[in-house]
């Protein structure tokens, strides 16, 4: 299982890199997105995998008895999923108003900062 | 005198508040400032016995050493009352040169900036202050080259000049940075005392070398000379002060001061011989084809410069005392000249020594004034120049090996100097008043005084010469060699080959004048050999790295995104390449692995499919949509693995940018409804499958 999501996690990788080489501006964040997405499932798999144990401490108990998966990474993971739905959402307001400003999400015409004269 | 060196920059800083009051009339009002300094510092004269300074320290940075403690001995008080005493008539003059100009405040600021930053530089003891003030005259003096700032011209000059002089200041701080840490105290009296331990350490050379390359930046010497003439195109009152009779002379200072801590070497000695011999006779020669009369004194003032460069290359007890009386000599006729030229320039339009003649006839005192400092720059009894000159050649004579060559040099620059300052001195008021100059009048007393003062200084000292000796030279030349043997300084040493020498100078130099005239050949040769000038090679330089600077920059901004990430990810997988091939054993511990149920493996192989469809789609919707899927599957894997709380984050926050994504997408082109519905499809055979699996 791990070793599949290794692989997982390299297939995302790069996707996500080839992705955001694209001329389009949508694939860029799409790569952008499936970048974070093979980031936390990396993170995910360094904590250690644990089936079927999720690290919540039952109504009655006052600690975690048994064999739990390890909570701090999925605090990492949690906090990178929302920050980077709030730049994902950015870009994509950012992509619309390109697109209106400039009419076209081709990165290879829109590769100056500079107003062009016409 | 903490007070005294910081009051240019207290005054500098109050002038924009009174800056309109400042502007009018009351403007003479800021000479007190600089007669208030020389005053202070005359006073300090008799307190200087020959073998004493005053110290005086306050804490800066005490963690790093460096204080701001300032020593008065001989050579920084000669120098302070240079700058002040000068400084007194400079912005007397000024007062009337710049009249009604618009931004008078603003000069007098940069003025006293300067004289601060000045005072500062040659009264400090620590090296890093002396640093600070050095780097901030060589700011202050930006500023008034670039005052004209309308003019691009001028603030060509400004950079180039800031250029020049600031790289200068770095390889001062690089000198400063090794001499500190060798000697292991930042105080240059106590560095007096480890001088033979430097002078044998291996950084020696780096040393001089960077020190060498900081003073001849400051003091124009070859090739690093071509910012001065430049600089010219600042006001006139700047011309004077900065730029011929004090801030130039900064270098010079630099090396008297550190010549018992590091002079008396062969290296030493040698370049500066070899520096300052050929700057002086290629900047004599130079002045002499000019027509420009500030142009003239520019390359007149790099000519003495080298002068005293070579004095000091020659090292000995009289050559340093000439260097010292030189210095003064130069300072007077100089400041006078300029002041002159400025006057002429003023009252008449024009600076062409071509064009200007019989000016006596309309402004007689300004006439006594260049007269008075020809007399000087010339060498001629009984002015001080004539004494200082006959130090020259005593000293050259008297020099162990090449006495002859070095004569020989000092001689000839001596005979082109003295062309150029009739040229600059003379020649505007002799002759036959052009019918073109008639208007012109004698300006008001604050402008023609000045040069006045400076040139009957000269001609009294030239007659009382010990006026000098005892206060003030004997000190400075104790500072310079602490075993000075005492001297005499006289006007007439009766009949000898000194003497022969300066009625050569003087025949010479007349007799150049009576036949020579250049020619429009010898410009021609000039223009030719101005391609190999080092200004002109500067230039070049400045524009292809310029050229190079923007190909350079074309290549790695060239605007591209996917160029820019390509290189990072480039350097950042080759560099986890070569760490995990050197480094890192890889290995796979394959019992711990955990096993595989089918449901894992078919969210898995989805999302293997998905990655592959989002890669190779061209769609857009359909790369969103196969981005969905992902988000689902690793949705699920959390689930598997026992993150619920991620699940569900995940599984919001995914749903929520697909439909962010599709919103927006709306509106562009390319978008068929069947893309549009297929993905729907996918998406809503996902939920299913969430909401099957999502139990277990």
């Amino acid at each position: 299982m791990e070793i599949i999501l290794a692989i997982i996690v390299g297939l995302l990788y790069a996707s996500g890199i080839y992705l955001m080489l694209r001329r389009s501006l949508v694939k860029l964040v799409v790569g952008l997105v499936l970048l974070g997405n093979g980031v936390n499932l990396l993170i995910f798999l360094l904590g250690g995998l644990v089936r079927g144990k999720p690290p919540i401490i039952p109504a009655m108990d006052r600690v975690l008895g048994e064999i739990y998966a390890d909570p701090v990474p999925q605090a990492l993971i949690l906090t990178a999923i929302v920050i980077s739905f709030g730049m994902q959402s950015f870009a994509i307001v950012l992509i619309k108003r390109t697109y209106i400003v400039l009419g076209t999400d081709d990165m290879d015409e829109i590769h100056t900062t500079e107003e062009e004269d016409d | 005198m903490l007070l005294a060196v910081l009051s240019g920059f207290i005054v500098a800083s109050i002038i924009p508040l009174i800056g309109k009051w400042l502007k009018g009339k009351w403007s003479v009002v800021m000479t007190m400032l600089p007669l208030t300094l020389f005053v202070y510092f005359l006073s300090l004269i008799p307190s200087l016995p020959a073998d004493q300074h005053l110290l005086a320290s306050y804490n800066w940075v005490l963690t790093m050493g460096i204080n701001l403690s300032f020593l008065v001995d001989g050579l920084s008080l000669l120098f302070a009352l240079m700058i002040t005493g000068i400084g007194v008539l400079v912005f007397l003059y000024t007062s009337a040169y710049m009249k009604g100009d618009a931004y008078l405040d603003r000069f007098y600021g940069y003025l006293s900036l300067f004289m601060g930053a000045m005072l500062g530089m040659v009264l400090s003891d620590n090296i890093f202050t002396l640093f600070v003030f050095w780097e901030l005259t060589s700011i202050s003096s930006f500023f008034l080259i670039g005052y004209k700032n309308e003019s691009t011209a001028s603030r060509k000059s400004a950079l180039i000049a800031l250029a020049v002089t600031g790289l200068g200041g770095f390889f001062l701080l690089a000198a400063f940075a090794m001499l500190g840490t060798i000697a292991g105290t930042y105080s240059i009296q106590e560095m007096i005392g480890s001088g033979d331990q430097l002078k044998e350490h291996p950084a020696y050379l780096p040393i001089m070398v960077c020190l060498f390359f900081a003073a001849f930046s400051k003091s124009a010497q070859f090739p690093l000379h071509f910012w001065l003439p430049g600089a010219m195109k600042a006001p006139t009152p700047v011309s004077t002060y900065l730029h011929s009779a004090t801030m130039v002379k900064a270098g010079i200072y630099l090396l008297a001061r550190f010549t018992p801590v590091l002079g008396n070497v062969p290296e030493w000695n040698n370049t500066l011989l070899i520096v300052g011999g050929f700057t002086m006779l290629y900047a004599a020669f130079h002045a002499i084809f000019k027509k420009d009369l500030k142009e003239i004194l520019a390359y007149s003032t790099i000519s003495a410069l080298g002068m005293l460069v070579f004095l000091l290359g020659l090292g000995t007890s009289e050559a340093l005392l000439a260097m010292l009386v030189f210095i003064v000599v130069h300072a007077l006729y100089k400041a006078t000249l300029f002041l002159v030229t400025g006057i002429i320039d003023h009252q008449t339009g024009t600076r062409d020594t071509t064009v200007l003649s019989g000016l006596r006839k309309v402004m007689l005192p300004v006439a006594i004034a260049g007269g008075l400092a020809m007399l000087s720059n010339s060498g001629i009894p009984p002015t001080i120049g004539f004494v200082g000159k006959d130090l020259v050649y005593a000293s050259t004579l008297s020099s162990e090996g090449f006495a002859i060559i070095m004569t020989v040099v000092a001689v000839i620059t001596n005979i082109l100097l003295l062309y150029a300052s009739v040229l600059a001195g003379i020649k505007p008021f002799a002759g036959k008043l052009p019918s073109t100059l008639e208007n012109t009048r004698l300006p008001e007393w604050r402008l023609w005084l000045p040069p006045l003062v400076l040139g009957i200084a000269g001609l009294v000292l030239g007659f009382f010469p010990h006026i000098l000796e005892g206060g003030i030279l004997g000190p400075a030349l104790n500072a310079l060699v602490p075993s000075a043997a005492e001297f005499h300084l006289q006007l007439w040493h009766g009949f000898n080959f000194v003497l022969a020498l300066s009625a050569i100078t003087i025949a010479g130099g007349l007799l150049l004048y009576r036949f020579f005239k250049p020619g429009t050949g010898a410009s021609a040769i000039l223009a030719k050999l101005h391609k190999t000038s080092p200004e002109n090679i500067a230039h070049l330089f400045n524009r292809n790295f310029r050229v190079f600077a923007t190909r350079w920059t074309s290549v790695l901004q060239n605007g591209y995104l996917r160029i820019y990430i390509l290189t990072i990810v480039f350097f950042l997988t080759a560099l986890m390449a070569y760490k995990s091939m050197t480094k890192v054993v890889v290995s796979v511990n394959l019992n711990k692995v955990s096993p595989l149920t089918s449901t894992e493996l078919v969210v898995m192989s989805i999302l293997i499919i998905a990655i592959i469809y989002a890669v190779y789609t061209p769609s857009r919707l359909s790369a969103i949509a196969a981005m969905g899927v992902i988000g689902y599957c690793v949705c699920l894997i959390y689930v598997f693995y026992s993150a619920p709380d991620l699940a569900m984050t995940q599984f919001a926050i995914d749903t929520l940018t697909v439909i962010l994504f599709v919103l927006v997408l709306y509106r562009f082109p390319n978008t068929s409804t069947i893309q549009v519905g297929r993905s729907g499809y996918v998406t809503v055979w996902f939920h299913w499958f969430l909401d099957r699996w999502l139990p277990s």
